[in-house]
């Protein structure tokens, strides 16, 4: 708990500008993720959605500002070290390892967990996913895409992270599937996980979230409870450019 | 969640559920399933068991090496598996290991380099010197993928190569011919059959270790890098770690391999470590399925026997006969079309040559150089033009020339026509082209004739399983 009786915050990015070559990509973005705590990043296309979740993971260095994990800063780290410090990712189009079987999928999400651990980290994710149970044996590629949403998340669980980003999650499902896969994210956040959601789809991810914020042009041009930005008119401007 | 479903389970395809279901009925998975059932050690042994058989039933010296040869290409093929199958890495550079396992054998126990080490030390010595050399050669490797790979893997056989050739430490073309035999504990191996028994020996070991390393955590994380090296590297996978202990283990393999070869040989030259070794060991794991043991075992001796036949007169056309027409009636269905277009090239010969014999009598006159008996049967069927090659074999003049082109040119424009119908009607005149050319151009050069059979074999095989006999077909997430 810090001073103002908040938790403390997870993950915090400060003053963050990001360039690619010439082009200033990010400009001073502040973001911050407390624990246990659902947050979405929402913005349009070429807002720097991206590049946000990119510096957080260290797949692109900020040039000026920080990046701070858990307390610590780690805006020089390399990702795998992130990762260690209980990151964890569900990528954009979910990147399945998809001739493998669905138990290997999981248990290649905890290549970093000690071996004794695997067995319970696996019955806590059938608990939360216990569809996978029954597909285990099946190769990934063959689910279908909502199934496939789950074995990501059930194989960004797998290595117990504090903070779970998820990039798109509605990305290529269904509309009945997005909300599927927005309660999904729901209960494992209801299991005690922050989550940092990048979106387009502001209405569904705000109408599950703690706080939002959205970006528009490398900066963040919105940020508060979900609740209330779901009314707010700036969030109509930044989608729609006026 | 054990509530009874209610209707369609939101997040479930059903559609997707119930395809599995009805392919898990087909007769091939069925067979796939039972295969899967057997526990992998009595998979190991009847794997093993016609290996061990195979020095009580043969006699013949020469069947013999040709065992130890295939026993060699078994070991090579599993060894590029690793990295190529498993890993997906496209390694060109794989056979300079072998070679560098043979010379290094060459080294530690020759009369030339006056030492004969045991080959209790020298194997893992070797294997272990092998191994360091695969880890450097993937060192510049770890920033490259696909093609940048495959030429600079390319450039370090060819350097190999080179000093190989102009060394006078290898003793250049000239190879090393005064190799001791292998010594094992004290025990001289002068015999076929010690050598054979010796890689046979090795062979069961590292398909065990394969099959341990497959199953380990290794193993799956070299499987996921195949797949998708950023989605690996966001699950923390040490991803150009992992590379370089595949390009490592791969090469030791290859390495104990041409730490055999080269005692059973008794003489290594650069010319046996050649773009022709390379390209003979990839079409062995892509004939049999990258990625599978089974595979690379069954794909290796596949090729090695099938080359082995051809080389020999007396073989060579059974083979090319039986394996065109079961080629023809597995690929054309309904079956009965398969057997029609036989039987219509078959009466198209026998049309020709009636024909040729009446008016065109030179069409016929040429001496055959098949020795098997259905050549004798064949001969009176396809035409043997007089003078159409030199007594050497080789091509004797514009007509044979243009016959082997045109034969090529059929081929391609019969993968043209596009109706089945007119495509199975055309098939009749092409294989009579083919044998031919297969009578009066590619018998009398079996040395050409069975790569190029070799590759024909590979180019069919792809169109119909992409994945090779034991490959798993690619499953991909759309």
């Amino acid at each position: 708990m810090s001073a103002n009786g908040q938790p403390a915050p997870l993950l915090r990015l400060e003053g963050i500008n990001t360039y690619y070559g010439q082009m200033h990509i990010l400009q001073d973005v502040n973001l911050e993720v407390r624990e246990g705590e659902l947050v979405c990043l929402l913005g349009g296309n070429a807002s720097g959605k991206s590049t946000t979740l990119k510096t957080i993971l260290g797949i692109v260095e900020p040039r000026t500002g920080a990046v701070i994990l858990d307390g610590r800063d780690v805006t020089r780290d390399s990702t795998a070290k992130r990762i260690e410090r209980g990151l964890a990712i569900v990528p954009e189009n979910r990147r399945l390892f998809g001739p493998m079987t669905v138990l290997e999928n999981l248990e290649l999400g905890a290549y970093l967990r000690p071996r004794a651990d695997l067995q319970e980290d696996l019955e806590r994710v059938y608990s939360i996913f216990p569809l996978l149970y029954e597909r285990r044996k099946q190769l990934a590629g063959t689910l279908s895409g909502g199934e496939q949403q789950m074995v990501a998340m059930g194989r960004a669980l797998m290595a117990r992270p504090k903070l779970l980003l998820m990039d798109e999650p509605s990305m290529g499902l269904a509309p009945v599937l997005v909300e599927r896969s927005f309660e999904v994210i729901q209960e494992v956040h209801r299991a005690g996980v922050a989550m940092l959601v990048v979106e387009q789809n502001a209405n569904v991810s705000l109408s599950i979230a703690d706080r939002g914020y959205v970006l528009s042009t490398g900066r963040v041009v919105l940020e508060g409870k979900a609740s209330e930005l779901l009314t707010h008119d700036e969030l109509r401007k930044a989608y729609l450019g006026r | 969640m054990s509530e009874a479903p209610s209707g369609p389970r939101i997040g479930v395809d059903e559609w997707v559920a119930s395809a599995e279901e009805r392919r898990q009925k087909t007769l091939s998975a069925r067979a796939e399933r039972a295969f899967e059932r057997v526990p992998p050690a009595a998979k190991l042994a009847l794997l093993a068991i016609p290996f061990a058989l195979y020095p009580f039933l043969v006699e013949d010296p020469y069947l013999m090496q040709v065992g130890i040869n295939t026993l060699i290409f078994v070991l090579l093929a599993l060894g590029l598996n690793v990295a190529v199958g498993w890993v997906g890495l496209l390694d060109l550079g794989y056979v300079a290991f072998f070679g560098l396992g043979a010379y290094l054998y060459a080294a530690v126990a020759s009369d030339y380099a006056g030492r004969h080490w045991d080959g209790a030390l020298a194997i893992p010595a070797i294997a272990v010197t092998v191994a360091v050399a695969g880890f450097l050669l993937g060192l510049p490797s770890r920033r490259l993928v696909g093609d940048y790979l495959a030429i600079v893997t390319l450039f370090f056989l060819q350097l190999f190569l080179v000093i190989l050739i102009n060394s006078t430490f290898t003793r250049g073309p000239n190879g090393i011919s005064d190799i001791r035999p292998l010594t094992l504990l004290g025990r001289e191996i002068t015999s076929l059959d010690g050598y054979y028994w010796t890689a046979l020996v090795a062979l069961v070991t590292v398909v065990v270790v394969l099959y341990l390393v497959n199953q380990s955590r290794t193993g799956r994380a070299w499987r996921a890098l195949r797949e998708d090296e950023l989605a690996a590297e966001l699950m923390t996978m040490p991803v150009n770690r992992l590379k370089l202990m595949a390009f490592a283990f791969g090469a030791s393999i290859a390495g104990v391999a041409g730490a055999i070869y080269a005692p059973a040989q008794g003489a290594i030259f650069p010319a046996s470590f050649d773009l022709i070794l390379l390209i003979t060991v990839y079409a062995m794991l892509v004939l049999g399925g990258a990625g599978s043991l089974l595979g690379a075992t069954v794909g290796a001796v596949i090729i090695s026997a099938s080359l082995e036949a051809l080389r020999d007169p007396e073989d060579a056309s059974w083979l090319v006969y039986i394996a065109v027409v079961l080629v023809l009636l597995v690929l054309i269905k309904p079956w009965w079309r398969g057997l029609a277009v036989l039987g219509a090239t078959a009466a198209l010969g026998l049309l020709v040559h009636e024909a040729a014999e009446r008016w065109w009598p030179s069409l016929v006159e040429g001496t055959t150089f098949g020795q098997a008996r259905i050549d004798r049967l064949v001969d009176g069927w396809v035409l043997m033009p007089a003078d159409f090659v030199t007594e050497e074999g080789l091509p004797a003049g514009a007509a044979a020339r243009i016959t082997y082109l045109l034969f090529v040119a059929s081929v391609l424009a019969l993968t043209l026509i596009r109706s089945s119908l007119w495509r199975t009607v055309a098939f009749v005149p092409v294989l009579y082209l083919a044998a031919v050319v297969w009578q009066n151009l590619m018998l009398p050069q079996p040395a050409v004739a069975r790569f190029i059979l070799m590759g024909a074999l590979l180019v069919a095989l792809m169109a119909y399983r992409p994945q090779g006999l034991f490959g798993k077909a690619r499953v991909e997430i759309v």
